[in-house]
């Protein structure tokens, strides 16, 4: 490659005397070239200017997880028998009309006394497939690559590196609220520092 | 008939007179090529380039009925295939030519490496196609999303599962893979930006690029062993090659680019026409948990890679094997830009371009049987070979019982029915014995969980004893012989009076 450089520069050098233009030779600061960079330095000026306008409305999904997190109701706690696990479904809070049926979200709730429960997200901590749950072998199995959790969504086997995804919780006058909001994945809900409060998950209790 | 002639002859004059493209255009057409590339090898680039353009035809087809919104995206596709007349073979076009495309596009990516074509002074057409691969497969995957189905959902979730590893980042990656915390209309809106405009519009100039490229250099000459590339001398051979020995493009060679690139159009057809349109699945409806998500053939050695890989070993892999994958490509025509082009010489490049098609089978292979997947229905649906219940004892019928209903049959197969991701029960008798059989069903251990705590001590020795009648009629069960001597020792002191 570096063997043509040479021969195009030659080339160009070559043919700029025979030009009839003198003046059009870049290393003579003329008028017209004096322009040209003028021109030139305007247009990266305004495209600079353009381009942050730009990145903010690109990057604008890009926000801190707590800004799209909400409490949403489950129901009352009467629709948990104690002791089992049941699967709820809930809107998501961030919300488009346009979503269609995608801001159903479920997830599991598991009571495990009366003032006691857990709430798993369905997204398998592996890849984020939905776990199905067995009360008959109180396992919490993943279709995908085969991840299986126990009951209390702890890591029983297969490619998963932790157990399944928790919510935050709380009970407000009867019913059972979770802190959601967005599609748990090892980057947000991996992080969350479970603060034990009382009888709920949150130290902000309703 | 010659007055017409003459027309259209005035037409033809005065167009040219104002757009001038007849003689780059000859010149494209008649330049000289080395005679041993018109050769049948040398179709695949041309054929790409014709899917290329069935894809964006079809595509702008579908593009005049297809909603892009979660919300109707799926009910539109159900349109097209069931509704609008013929809308399902424009689909099943579009779908068949996706997957011509990505195998088009490969194996022309290979003869390119194994012929040496990659070297000088081709490099940069070699790293604008190997742009080009990726954006192929970026289209592949971007088109899977657009079928907004329960596939196309939950691809989505791996694919944003997979970018939350990134450290630091992962979080904000995720809201701007996602366009904003879940995957929902926002989502399906920018994945259509990308596989309508984006990724198409850099594709096609990227693919202008590249072959005027390949008409300023010349086409890659047949490789002959010992004829060495150098950079000092390489252009003056070339020439004197395709002047000695050379013919024009057209016809000489082009015809069989033509006829292969009409032979894969009829293929794409008659596949099409034959097999039907991809989907669309089920609803993309999050709260229909009932699923079994995979993703499109030629992602499915990605899905194996993910299920086998150490737990330890999963981020770092996912992160960096696609980076570095991608810089040992780009960094291939640097690396060996002069030298032997002959694949008769380089056996390395023979062996991995064998290894790379053995791997990518075997794992394709794999992710289509899924033998890791526990079969979720197997429990409820799979019965127990009807010989195998043969005069046993309540006890052991009850072990049965106990292994239908625990979901035992989701990961193990008995008679060839039921999940493999554990070991087939058949002969479990015969390679454990009840000790080992009771521990690793309380325990657990490797991929199987503990039922310790969800079997009752009853339940674990009726199961332990069905397992024990597991093994063929002329092969005892196994037994432990200490413990067997142990107890054959304790009997006649025990029964002498």
């Amino acid at each position: 490659m570096s063997e043509q450089e040479p021969m195009h520069t030659n080339e160009a050098h070559e043919t700029a005397p025979s030009h009839p233009a003198g003046n059009d030779d870049p290393s003579v600061v003329s008028r017209r070239w004096l322009l040209l960079k003028a021109g030139l330095a305007l247009n990266g000026l305004v495209g600079l200017a353009l381009a942050v306008p730009v990145l903010r409305y690109l990057l604008a999904p890009w926000r801190r997880d707590a800004s799209y997190d909400s409490w949403v109701s489950l129901g009352s706690v009467d629709g948990f028998p104690i002791g089992e696990t049941r699967l709820a479904f809930y809107k998501n809070p961030y919300a488009q009309s346009w979503d269609g049926a995608t801001d159903n979200v479920a997830c599991y709730v598991r009571r495990e006394s009366a003032g006691q429960f857990r709430v798993f997200a369905i997204n398998c901590a592996h890849l984020g497939c939905p776990v199905r749950w067995f009360p008959q072998s109180q396992l919490f199995m993943c279709p995908c690559h085969g991840g299986v959790y126990y009951a209390d969504g702890s890591r029983a086997s297969g490619p998963p590196e932790r157990g399944l995804f928790t919510y935050d919780w709380k009970i407000v006058s009867g019913n059972l609220y979770i802190d959601a909001g967005q599609m748990p994945t090892l980057s947000n809900t991996a992080k969350l520092v479970q603060i034990s409060n009382g009888k709920g998950d949150c130290s902000c209790q309703g | 008939m010659p007055g017409m002639k003459r027309a259209a002859g005035r037409v033809y004059a005065w167009l040219e007179r104002r757009l001038q493209l007849a003689a780059p255009v000859k010149d494209a057409v008649l330049h000289p090529v080395p005679r041993n590339t018109a050769s049948w090898w040398y179709v695949f680039g041309s054929a790409a380039f014709t899917l290329l353009f069935l894809q964006i035809f079809t595509g702008i087809l579908l593009a005049l009925v297809y909603v892009p919104s979660a919300g109707e995206a799926w009910n539109s596709l159900n349109v097209l295939n069931h509704q609008i007349p013929l809308g399902w073979f424009l689909r099943a076009l579009h779908g068949w030519g996706s997957n011509f495309m990505v195998a088009i596009v490969l194996i022309h990516m290979a003869q390119v490496f194994l012929f040496g074509a990659y070297k000088f002074p081709r490099e940069l057409t070699w790293i604008l196609g190997v742009f080009l691969l990726l954006m192929t497969l970026g289209m592949a995957f971007s088109g899977q999303v657009l079928r907004f189905d329960q596939d196309a959902y939950w691809g989505l979730g791996i694919g944003a599962s997979i970018v939350s590893r990134v450290p630091w980042i992962g979080g904000g990656l995720v809201h701007l893979l996602l366009g904003g915390p879940i995957i929902a209309g926002a989502t399906l809106s920018r994945f259509f930006t990308l596989h309508v405009f984006v990724i198409p519009g850099a594709m096609l100039l990227s693919a202008f690029l590249h072959v005027w490229m390949v008409l300023k250099l010349g086409i890659n000459e047949w490789p002959m062993p010992g004829r060495l590339v150098s950079r000092a001398t390489y252009v003056d051979q070339y020439n004197q090659l395709t002047h000695e020995d050379g013919l024009p493009f057209v016809p000489g060679a082009f015809w069989k680019d033509l006829v292969f690139s009409g032979a894969i159009l009829a293929a794409v057809a008659v596949c099409a026409f034959v097999f039907g349109p991809y989907g669309p699945g089920g609803q993309p409806d999050p709260s229909i948990i009932q699923t079994v998500p995979k993703p499109d053939f030629f992602f499915l050695w990605i899905y194996t890679v993910l299920s086998y890989l150490p737990p330890a070993m999963e981020t770092p892999f996912i992160l960096i094997a696609p980076i570095a994958g991608i810089a040992i490509l780009l960094a291939l025509p640097f690396y060996a830009s002069e030298g032997e082009k002959s694949w008769h010489r380089r056996p390395v490049a023979v062996l991995v371009v064998t290894t790379v098609a053995v791997c990518w089978a075997v794992l394709t292979q794999l992710g289509t049987t899924t033998p890791w997947s526990p079969h979720m229905s197997a429990w409820s649906s799979d019965p127990i070979p009807v010989s195998r219940l043969h005069a046993l004892t309540p006890l052991a019928r009850a072990g049965a019982v106990v292994l239908q209903a625990k979901q035992c049959r989701n990961c193990h197969s008995i008679g060839g029915l039921g999940g493999e991701r554990g070991p087939a029960l058949d002969d479990v008798a015969t390679r454990m014995t009840m000790d080992q059989l009771r521990f690793k069903v309380v325990t657990g251990g490797g991929n199987m969980p503990a039922y310790g705590k969800n079997l009752s001590p009853p339940e674990i020795e009726a199961l332990v004893t069905f397992l024990e009648t597991l093994h063929p009629a002329n092969e005892p069960p196994a037994y432990d012989p200490a413990q067997q001597q142990a107890i054959e020792a304790a009997q006649p002191s025990g029964s002498a009076p």
